[in-house]
């Protein structure tokens, strides 16, 4: 038997090393798993300091026992390799697991063990722990705001719709995936703002909507008997015709005035809240900043003074000033630069707001891709007779874009996390519809839940956003 | 007249307050073989950027078969168009396959249907051989399957001219021969070509005439084998003397 020398683990003798490495680090890990669940302290009869330090000295010897390289286990050596290399990181792992084992039963109690979610009031709420009861209850506003209760399924409805042909691009057969982007792009926005502001807005302007689809489905309809030849002219005047025989010649006035048919009820955006609207809000915001931000990228690097200089001042200006203060100009200041009988929504305002301040950020983002392009790039496409926009639009975007899909992602993440500020102009989606909850009378005391419950919907958002704007980075990654 | 497809007279170019292009005269005839050469900085290859105005020259005029190249950019993307330019740096685009680098330009600048342009690219593709690469992407390629990727890329828009800017200075010399070929191959062909190169065996094989740069100002341009034989300025000589 080789003589054991507890300073210098080496392979002689392994098994030895390793049994007593273990079980010191179990029994280390024992001590605080008691003492943190059960808070019974094992190891009091020793003095005070040695007691308290115990558990990290037991791990620290144990973790240096355990360290023998090449040891042949697989196990062991990823731990000897991941952490446990030396001295100062089997510390730091130590603490870590200690850290992790003492936090786990106060947040274990107070999310599960002593919360309560039965009930529907709130004396149900007797324990120590989160009152999810709370978020049960006021559910229904958090996701709708102050909509009226009967007439959620529009959205729910148009949600869903919007959520379906979003995802058309997956069922896309390969004759139609090069009109994908122009889908996704110009047609889908185009839908979904009708779907909000018909659908969602409602009032008796919701019949055009309806007029507008009955005339795009006979058109189609109609669609498969014309020649081809004239289809281009066919689909533009059909539809337009028809629309208009039906609002002015046939049905509007009739339907309104016999009742026959009850237009959905309007709700004015002042209404519209929670999770619903910081969709609302982010979507289009997102679908509008990024061609601004594009062309605003563009402009900074044109040869034009004129576009240059503009270009640059919009830059500037919306990054020089705070969101809060862009979102009250908007909704105190904008309207008095507008005449009397001229009206634009509240919601549009904001969205036009956050649209363009977030514009200059991609901008900025933008060009940084653009830069970073070699110059051999734009002289190679113009030497092929590529004027500025055939470079830009085949050669120097895709690339630079493609650079800068982290920024783009990193300013449109910011964009989601920024739209509770929308709170300032009376407009409450989810953090603002928190707010309104916690100062109710009757449901006083209950921050912690809500501010708790709205983090976890922004996280679950946010991270499917990165994690799809890294899927589209690997998509797209060629070698240089 | 009509014969002489690139006329430069008079051309003066300045970058800042350095003069890179001292009073410029050179007229190329169709179909002739030009070997540009001369120590670097020289202004060789700014010189043959001003042809499809990559730069844009101060002085003097600069036509290219029967166009004045101004400020009319009209002008220009029709000028480029017929004059195909190859890098040193090949500046493929790195974003498409070699199929689509070369039928890029043809299918958007001159409009041509998909399946002729694709059908062009692989001929010319079949011509530098690199037929069998068509579906991969730049990145995967060596470098001289790049630069002669570049060479087809410019053939396909069917110049009447080829500008080469140093094409085998950033390659390894394994390499240098295949593109080199490739362009003799061209020149042979019948092309139209402006070479700037220190490749003076491929001078020697292919050139009509060669002409040395030195300090911004044409020095010397004379018949290849006179070129070589007996050149007449100090300058010249110096420069064979190193470069032999």
């Amino acid at each position: 038997m080789n003589k054991l020398n507890f300073l210098q683990p080496d392979k002689n003798n392994f098994y030895t090393y390793l049994y007593t490495g273990v079980i010191l680090v179990a029994l280390s890990i024992f001590i605080v798993f008691l003492n943190s669940f059960f808070n019974k302290d094992i190891v009091s009869f020793l003095p005070g300091p040695i007691s308290f330090f115990l558990p990290l000295i037991l791990g620290f010897i144990g973790l240096h026992l355990i360290r023998i390289d090449y040891s042949g286990l697989r196990f062991l050596d990823s731990i000897n390799k991941n952490i446990n290399t030396n001295n100062f990181n089997a510390f730091l792992s130590l603490l870590i697991v200690f850290v992790v084992i003492k936090s786990l039963p106060p947040l274990l109690s107070w999310f599960i063990i002593d919360a309560n979610i039965a009930g529907d009031s709130k004396d149900v709420c007797t324990g120590s722990g989160a009152c999810w009861t709370y978020i049960k209850i006021w559910f229904n506003r958090f996701m709708y705001g102050m909509y009226p209760n009967p007439e959620q399924w529009r959205i729910n409805l148009s949600f869903i719709a919007l959520a379906f042909l979003g995802c058309v691009g997956f069922f896309a057969t390969e004759k139609f995936k090069k009109y994908l982007t122009l889908y996704y792009v110009v047609v889908y926005p185009i839908i979904a703002f009708f779907f909000i502001f018909f659908f969602i807005s409602g009032g008796p302007i919701f019949f055009d909507f309806s007029y507008g689809i009955i005339a795009a489905v006979i058109s189609i309809i109609l669609g498969f008997f014309i020649p081809s030849k004239f289809k281009m002219y066919y689909f533009i005047i059909v539809p337009i015709t028809l629309y208009i025989l039906l609002k002015y010649v046939f049905f509007y006035e009739e339907l309104i005035e016999l009742g026959k048919l009850e237009a959905l009820e309007w709700v004015e955006t002042g209404a519209w809240g929670g999770l619903s609207l910081t969709f609302i809000v982010s979507f289009f915001c997102l679908i509008f900043c990024f061609p601004i931000g594009l062309f605003l990228s563009l402009g900074r690097r044109s040869d034009f003074p004129i576009i240059k200089y503009i270009s640059i001042g919009m830059i500037e200006f919306w990054r020089g000033v705070p969101l809060i203060t862009v979102l009250f100009m908007s909704s105190v200041m904008f309207p008095m630069f507008l005449p009397e009988d001229m009206f634009i929504d509240k919601l549009v305002r904001v969205i036009i707001a956050i649209s363009l301040f977030e514009a200059a950020y991609v901008a900025e983002v933008i060009r940084g891709g653009l830069q970073a392009l070699p110059r051999g790039q734009y002289d190679a496409a113009k030497s092929l007779g590529m004027g500025y926009w055939k470079m830009h639009i085949l050669v120097i975007l895709p690339q630079a874009l493609k650079l800068v899909i982290p920024g783009i992602a990193n300013t449109f993440l910011a964009l989601v996390k920024d739209t509770p500020l929308i709170f300032v102009v009376g407009l409450l989606e989810i953090v603002g519809m928190l707010n309104l909850a916690k100062t109710n009378p009757e449901w006083l005391g209950f921050a912690m839940e809500g501010y708790v419950f709205a983090s976890v919907l922004f996280f679950i958002i946010c991270y499917a956003m990165s994690k799809y704007s890294y899927n589209l980075e690997q998509k797209y990654k060629t070698e240089r | 007249m009509s014969d002489k497809i690139i006329q430069i007279t008079e051309m003066n170019k300045w970058f800042g307050d350095f003069q890179v292009l001292k009073n410029i005269n050179l007229e190329v005839e169709k179909n002739k073989k030009i070997v540009v050469c001369g120590p670097s900085g020289s202004g060789k290859s700014t010189l043959i950027r001003c042809i499809n105005r990559l730069e844009e020259h101060q002085q003097g005029s600069i036509i290219v078969d029967g166009n004045e190249l101004t400020e009319d950019t009209k002008d220009i993307e029709k000028i480029r168009a017929e004059v195909g330019m190859v890098f040193q740096q090949f500046n493929l685009f790195p974003h498409l396959s070699i199929l689509d680098n070369c039928t890029l330009a043809p299918i958007w600048v001159k409009k041509m249907p998909k399946k002729e342009a694709e059908d062009l690219a692989l001929q010319h593709l079949e011509k530098v051989q690199i037929a069998d690469q068509a579906n991969k992407y730049p990145g995967q390629l060596s470098g001289g399957q790049q630069q002669r990727c570049a060479i087809a890329r410019a053939l396909c828009m069917e110049p009447k001219i080829m500008l080469f800017d140093e094409p085998t200075s950033a390659l390894d010399p394994e390499m240098i021969k295949e593109v080199l070929d490739a362009m003799v191959n061209l020149a042979k062909a019948g092309m139209t070509m402006i070479v700037v190169t220190h490749e003076m065996g491929f001078a020697k094989e292919v050139a009509d005439e060669v002409i040395f740069m030195d300090e911004g100002m044409i020095v010397e341009r004379a018949e290849t084998k006179e070129f070589f034989a007996n050149p007449k300025s100090d300058r010249t000589k110096l420069f064979l003397s190193q470069i032999l």
